[in-house]
């Protein structure tokens, strides 16, 4: 007789669970009334300590606008996100709703099926306005798979007072760079450049300065063993020898900032996303004292790479109509302006640079040219492949285990590997 | 007492008794080693089949798939996934032998295997002589045994991660504290993590840390069991220290020393988490290892190269066993059996 009854009541349960979820589903994507619910996880990847309180109050602000969808912020380290995505997706569980992708790694996840199309979505509203250089990371065969988030690019963050204290301006060029360096040695013992020895992201400005490039996808050419990119490994390798710059094989971003915001160094190459956690720092209490300057010109030429994050939605979320109107309005206007505010990232939508937020930061006001001249890098699936390799050769170049020549042409080899069909 | 004596004997005869003749008779022909076998010990096999099925599918599974994804081109882009409403099957193709060739013509898995033995057997001699030597100071009645026992079993108690991390700040080259000693001491502050030279010394120091404490422990149980009758006698003949250690303490020591010498070996040759989470195989390549160097075709690059990490998890899974089996066979030849 139990026996009887417990099986009826499992019976009983099972099928109201499975109702349940077959309703769940529903009510996850739009019902006929138009109210989203259920719960949107969002990865995102932005600096801990500083920019992450923003987002996550921003997230936040989604919930009073939908008040049955439930919010959860999740804040992965940029290092490990793509990664951490990757498994996840692969794996077919544990990926989040929401990812905050960075630009090259869209075209990958793009081209893994990992994420889902946006176009004819909530999640592209007005995609006229977005800017140019921003949209075309997010395109991948002619489909759209992220909406852009933030765009930036790089400069030169320098200490004024120490400058003042040196008795010298920004340098324009690498070889102003180093009498900089140099003066500042002398003036106050202290060395003029931290240059990122672990992520060869830092590298580009130097690569693009020579007149270099990785790849060029339209010739489907690799570039990056060619004379200019023998030359830009020689640059760097110049300044850490010569003493102009410091570095580090380790623990690079943590030791670049506190470098800077102790007043070890004088200046760092660095981006909009470094800003809030630089004025955390003791010599930038008084926020004047840090200074932008465009990064110095190589040989050939002055150019930054541009990055940024977009916003991408993963193709295997059950909650997909809730995740896209989530990314429509972290990608808003209003959104955006907030954090050009209060964290003087740059927006990726044209009419966001009216708002009064944007106008009277003078860091996205500084950015704002140098993000329409900055170098983009090709949109193909490799792009975020390619730093694998070249952050082997550059350590390698800067901790003196081999020659420009020899890692320049490693790191050549290793891309035609990639690129199937390359010259 | 004599009584049970008596009681337990008369008891074991009239076994032997039973057994002997009710079994002999009525038997045509002796059944096949098999049956017999299955028939002693059906209970046993019983009992050990869930463990068997769950070793099965926990570490020969995941083996069987290891080989023969090394026999193929897989790779992050065509096996088999499906995310939500994409369903996309594998495409990956069976290669046979490539991988294998290209990772034994090549130069990447040779230079990493020098490095990879030139670690193994750096820590392997070092952790076992300060072991050895921590053993036989601990051996003896000194004041604070127990505490200095205490101190030097600690790195072991500690999460390996947590040291690891704790060794990475010591050595941080612009805010480190070995460094700020050396600068209070006025001499140059040393790259440890930044140059290949040091970056490998400083590795091989964590692990060497991390080791000693199961080296001391194991050797000093070998010492305690090594009989004090051996040394008077030695002493009596007038034995020096040295030989005392060398004719008493060593070859007293044989069993436990192959023994911890071929786990350590073992271990270190895999010691994934010193190399991965202190250097991450860097500056450069300097400090990979092997399975740092599978871990980072599998996990690290774009797109991941399943194929190539587990060939070369085939390739480290053979080395260790014919180390294994080399060393065995040395021992045997030496007079050990085990």
């Amino acid at each position: 007789m139990r026996r009887g009854i417990t099986a009826t009541a499992l019976v009983a349960t099972l099928a109201l669970a499975a109702t349940a979820c077959g309703s769940d589903d529903e009510s996850g994507g739009s019902k006929s009334s138009g109210e989203l619910s259920g719960t949107v996880t969002w990865w995102d990847t932005s600096n801990v300590g500083s920019e992450d309180k923003v987002f996550k109050k921003i997230a936040e602000g989604f919930e009073k606008k939908h008040p049955k969808v439930d919010v959860k912020y999740v804040n992965v380290p940029f290092g490990e996100a793509q990664n951490k995505f990757k498994n996840a997706a692969q794996a077919g569980s544990g990926a989040p709703d929401v990812i905050r992708s960075e630009v090259a790694w869209t075209p990958e996840f793009a081209d893994l099926g990992y994420l889902a199309p946006l176009d004819g979505t909530a999640a592209l509203k007005n995609d006229g306005d977005f800017l140019k250089q921003a949209a075309a990371s997010t395109k991948y065969k002619g489909k759209t798979y992220a909406v852009p988030q933030v765009i930036d690019s790089m400069g030169i963050f320098y200490n004024k007072k120490m400058f003042a204290d040196a008795g010298v301006e920004p340098p324009a060029k690498i070889a102003d760079l180093k009498t900089v360096a140099e003066k500042i040695k002398k003036k106050t013992g202290k060395t003029g450049l931290y240059l990122r020895g672990d992520d060869s992201y830092y590298f580009l400005s130097f690569l693009y300065g020579e007149g270099g490039d990785l790849v060029d996808a339209e010739a489907k050419t690799v570039t990056v063993d060619s004379a200019e990119g023998v030359k830009a490994f020689g640059v760097v390798k110049d300044l850490v020898d010569s003493g102009a710059a410091k570095t580090d094989a380790t623990d690079g971003w943590e030791n670049m900032m506190q470098s800077f915001k102790n007043g070890d160094v004088a200046m760092m190459i660095n981006g909009p996303w470094a800003v809030a956690d630089t004025l955390t720092g003791k010599e930038f209490t008084d926020k004047a004292n840090l200074g932008i300057s465009t990064v110095p010109a190589g040989s050939a030429a002055q150019g930054a790479p541009q990055g940024g994050h977009n916003l991408g939605v993963y193709a295997g979320s059950e909650n997909l109509d809730a995740s896209y109107a989530f990314v429509e309005y972290m990608t808003s206007v209003e959104s955006q302006a907030q954090a050009a505010g209060e964290l003087n990232l740059l927006p990726t939508r044209t009419s966001a640079y009216s708002k009064k937020e944007a106008v009277d930061s003078e860091i996205v006001q500084f950015f704002k040219p140098v993000v329409e001249t900055a170098v983009e890098r090709p949109w193909i699936p490799e792009t975020g492949s390619l730093f694998a390799p070249l952050n082997v050769e550059y350590t390698k170049v800067l901790t003196g285990q081999t020659t420009p020549e020899k890692a320049a042409k490693s790191t050549g080899d290793s891309y035609r590997k990639l690129l199937k069909g390359w010259k | 007492m004599a009584v049970h004596t008596s009681q337990s004997v008369a008891k074991a005869a009239g076994d032997d008794v039973a057994r002997g003749r009710s079994r002999g008779t009525g038997k045509s022909a002796p059944p096949s080693k098999l049956r017999r076998a299955l028939s002693v010990h059906w209970y046993a096999w019983t009992m050990v089949a869930p463990v068997v099925l769950v070793i099965g599918v926990i570490i020969g599974y995941p083996l069987v798939r290891g080989i023969w994804l090394s026999l193929t081109d897989a790779n992050e882009r065509n096996v088999a996934r499906s995310i939500g409403v994409n369903e996309m099957p594998a495409t990956y193709e069976f290669v046979g032998l490539d991988n294998y060739a290209d990772a034994l013509t090549g130069n990447q898995f040779l230079g990493t295997l020098g490095w990879t033995l030139v670690w193994t057997v750096s820590c392997v001699t070092i952790t076992f002589c300060l072991g050895m030597a921590l053993a036989n100071i601990l051996n003896r009645r000194i004041v604070g045994r127990s505490a200095y026992r205490m101190a030097l079993i600690l790195p072991w108690a500690i999460p390996g991660f947590v040291s690891v991390f704790a060794w990475r700040f010591l050595y941080n080259e612009n805010n480190g504290l070995l460094n700020k000693i050396l600068g209070g001491a006025g001499i140059d502050g040393i790259p440890w993590l930044n140059d290949p030279t040091w970056a490998k010394f400083s590795v091989i120091a964590v692990n060497v840390w991390l080791g000693v404490p199961f080296m001391m422990v194991a050797l000093l149980g070998g010492l305690q069991s090594i009989p004090a009758e051996q040394y008077e006698a030695a002493e009596m003949d007038g034995a020096t220290a040295w030989q005392r250690f060398r004719h008493v303490t060593l070859p007293g020591l044989r069993p436990v020393s192959t023994t911890v010498v071929l786990l350590s070996t073992i271990w270190t040759f895999n010691m994934f988490p010193v190399i991965f989470l202190l250097t991450r195989g860097g500056p450069g390549e300097a400090t990979q290892i092997l399975v740092t160097q599978a871990y980072k075709f599998s996990f690290e690059i774009s797109p991941r190269d399943f194929a190539q990490s587990s060939t070369w998890g085939v390739l480290i899974l053979v080395l260790l066993m014919l180390f294994a089996m080399v060393y065995r066979r040395v021992l045997r030849t030496q007079g050990d059996n085990w």
